[in-house]
């Protein structure tokens, strides 16, 4: 309906002016001209310019990954768990995690109050946003598990289902998670029969098309939409400046991840002994660590074998714990079954243990 | 400069060989897989800033009991799995009727991981030396990618700690820290192990935890020797009631009946 006289409905011949609740006509703040003659637009911005946005990470404490963006009006505050275990158990995916997107609004983020709960809207919108994270998060490595997102928008301004994305898309990869690479997402409109990027309010309630994508850093589209009319070339065009847009977007973002840290070089510096402590390593200090309790602990296990020896107990259970985690271990492969492996071991533990008796 | 911040899908070489941990490569080069910081000694890996315990093969962690079955233990060990810990992975044979005398639910202990299988599901063991259950203390909680900071570099941190405070330490894989001492002590620590995860990020931070520890101990300084004394004392009790422990069970109720059980178990209490 957003053609240029969709504010009038025919009904019978007759036209009708649309009007919102409140009776005034919706078109009441329309404004005569989107672009002005020195083609800049109502918010003083050129047609291939963003509005402007910041980013602050880690903003959550309980989060395990955190975002608040605000880009031009628009502030979204995202936040990512896990990955966590997944309840019921029947929606787990036994070979990857599963994503939740949640996009809401926020009751208070628009002019007139929005209806708390989930809409028909934000099902849609939450549906495609998390499809658009589809090509980039490694679920493979998080089998039956969850990763959940939430994007709440604060206050909106036309866009926050992109500004939603751009903020979730930094929150992953704060949170730790394994991806490709980011997402961005940014929308192209048109208003006074041009194509405009990113549009802001006016320009989205008052414009004749509004095409949101959102893409991988080597321009695969993950998401699109159009509500409106575009005419072939259009919406090609549309399409080259809404990439166009998410590239600019995508520089902000891996700016804002590299600035997380006051000061790069005292990161570096500390990154120089985390880097050092490879798995391997981390695990030969933890033996270390161990070794010292163990000296303490030994004392006492050999005490502990001595008495069982006089008690005639026990001894070949401790004694074969090798053999005994070689044999089920091969078994397990066997048969891959947890009863057949318990049965087995118990009756292999009680014969023994017999054996030593005698 | 061999080390930087990369953010997922960063390129970070054209050599294929150079793909480590943290890493994906596509169509002939080698991108981040995550926010971290690239390391580039051997072959490239990215260590990430932050994420969750992931479990593997061989890794220690400290686990608690929130489930027992007829012939498992389930413990939480700070995963999105859970860990299973089977009878026969006690040292001591088990009667199934017995299982909740020796671990019930909230019990915390030392533990290995066995084997995890590509389902994740994660088997533990107590049959190593140095695993076991854990009695007094308390335990902590950091995030998992934050263990190296506190282990530092050849376990330096943790040896400067445990020698500042006269706790004993033990930190596991999954980011879970169990401390064992005066409580006065135990506070200083866990104060001290609060810094290292805020200031991870800066550099100088064994010298600065050092420093930290040193001030403090200045102002106890005379109550020191008092300390010593009951330190060896816990020590003591601590270590015959691992040594029970280890023996049937019946013993561990008796010993546990003794007046000298009382200090450990208020301990236990507090936390």
């Amino acid at each position: 309906m957003k053609t240029e006289n969709s504010n009038y409905v025919s009904i019978n011949g007759q036209k009708f002016e649309i009007k919102n609740i409140i009776g005034e006509s919706i078109m009441a703040n329309k404004p005569e001209k989107f672009i002005d003659e020195n083609g800049l637009r109502l918010d003083g911005r050129a047609v291939d310019e963003i509005r402007p946005m910041t980013i602050e990470i880690g903003v959550l404490s309980r989060a395990d990954g955190s975002c608040y963006l605000e880009w031009g009006k628009n502030k979204i505050l995202a936040a990512v768990y896990g990955p966590r275990e997944l309840h019921p158990r029947r929606m787990q995916k036994p070979d990857e995690a599963i994503v939740r997107y949640r996009y809401n609004m926020a009751a208070f983020s628009v002019e007139e109050r929005a209806r708390p709960g989930p809409s028909r809207r934000s099902i849609e919108i939450s549906k495609v946003s998390r499809d658009a994270f589809a090509p980039v998060i490694m679920t493979k490595y998080y089998p039956s598990a969850v990763i959940d997102v939430f994007a709440e928008v604060l206050q909106a301004d036309a866009g926050t289902r992109t500004a939603a994305i751009n903020a979730a898309s930094i929150a992953l990869a704060d949170a730790g998670i394994p991806m490709k690479g980011l997402i961005s997402a940014c929308a192209v409109g048109k208003v006074d029969g041009q194509l405009v990027l990113d549009l802001n309010k006016e320009e989205d309630n008052y414009g004749n098309a509004d095409l949101p994508i959102a893409m991988t850093q080597d321009g695969e589209i993950s998401l699109l939409q159009m509500d409106g009319n575009l005419t072939k070339e259009e919406f090609k065009r549309a399409l080259e400046m809404a990439k166009e847009g998410c590239k600019k977007i995508l520089e902000i973002q891996k700016e804002a991840l590299k600035k997380k840290f006051a000061s790069r070089e005292e990161v570096v510096e500390s990154l120089v002994e985390i880097a050092e402590e490879k798995p391997d390593d981390v695990q030969k200090e933890i033996e270390l660590i161990k070794e010292e309790l163990e000296t303490e602990e030994f004392d006492d296990l050999e005490e502990d074998v001595e008495q069982d020896i006089e008690e005639g107990i026990d001894v070949i259970v401790i004694k074969t714990d090798e053999s005994d985690i070689e044999i089920s271990e091969d078994e397990f492969t066997e048969f891959n079954e947890d009863d057949d492996l318990e049965t087995d071991e118990l009756e292999e533990s009680d014969t023994l243990e017999v054996g030593e008796k005698i | 400069m061999d080390r930087e911040i990369v953010v997922p899908g960063q390129l970070l070489s054209e050599n294929v060989e150079e793909s480590g941990a943290g890493t994906y490569v596509k169509e002939g080069k080698v991108y981040s897989l995550l926010y971290g910081v690239a390391n580039l000694k051997n072959k490239i890996s990215v260590i990430p800033f932050a994420g969750k315990y992931i479990p593997s093969r061989k890794d220690f962690v400290i686990g608690i009991v929130f489930e027992i079955t007829s012939s498992n233990w389930i413990f939480d060990i700070g995963s999105p799995y859970d860990g299973l810990l089977h009878v026969s992975e006690y040292p001591k044979r088990v009667d199934p009727s017995m299982m909740r005398d020796i671990f019930d639910i909230g019990d915390c202990a030392i533990l290995r991981i066995k084997d995890v299988d590509a389902t994740m599901k994660i088997e533990l063991t107590l049959r190593e030396k140095g695993l076991r259950k854990i009695k007094g203390g308390r335990l902590l909680e950091v995030p998992s990618s934050k263990v190296p900071r506190v282990i530092g570099h050849n376990g330096s941190m943790v040896s400067m700690l445990k020698k500042e405070t006269g706790c004993e330490i033990f930190v596991g894989q999954n980011g879970r820290i169990w401390i064992n001492g005066k409580d006065e002590n135990m506070d200083k620590l866990s104060e001290a192990i609060d810094i290292i995860i805020r200031e991870s990020h800066i550099s100088g931070l064994t010298d600065r935890i050092s420093h930290f520890l040193q001030v403090n101990e200045e102002d106890n300084k005379k109550c020191r020797n008092e300390e010593d004394e009951v330190d060896t004392e816990q020590k003591e009790s601590w270590e015959k009631m691992t040594s029970v422990n280890e023996k049937d069970s019946e013993r561990v109720e008796k010993i546990n009946d003794t007046g000298r059980m009382v200090d450990q178990l208020l301990d236990t209490d507090e936390n």
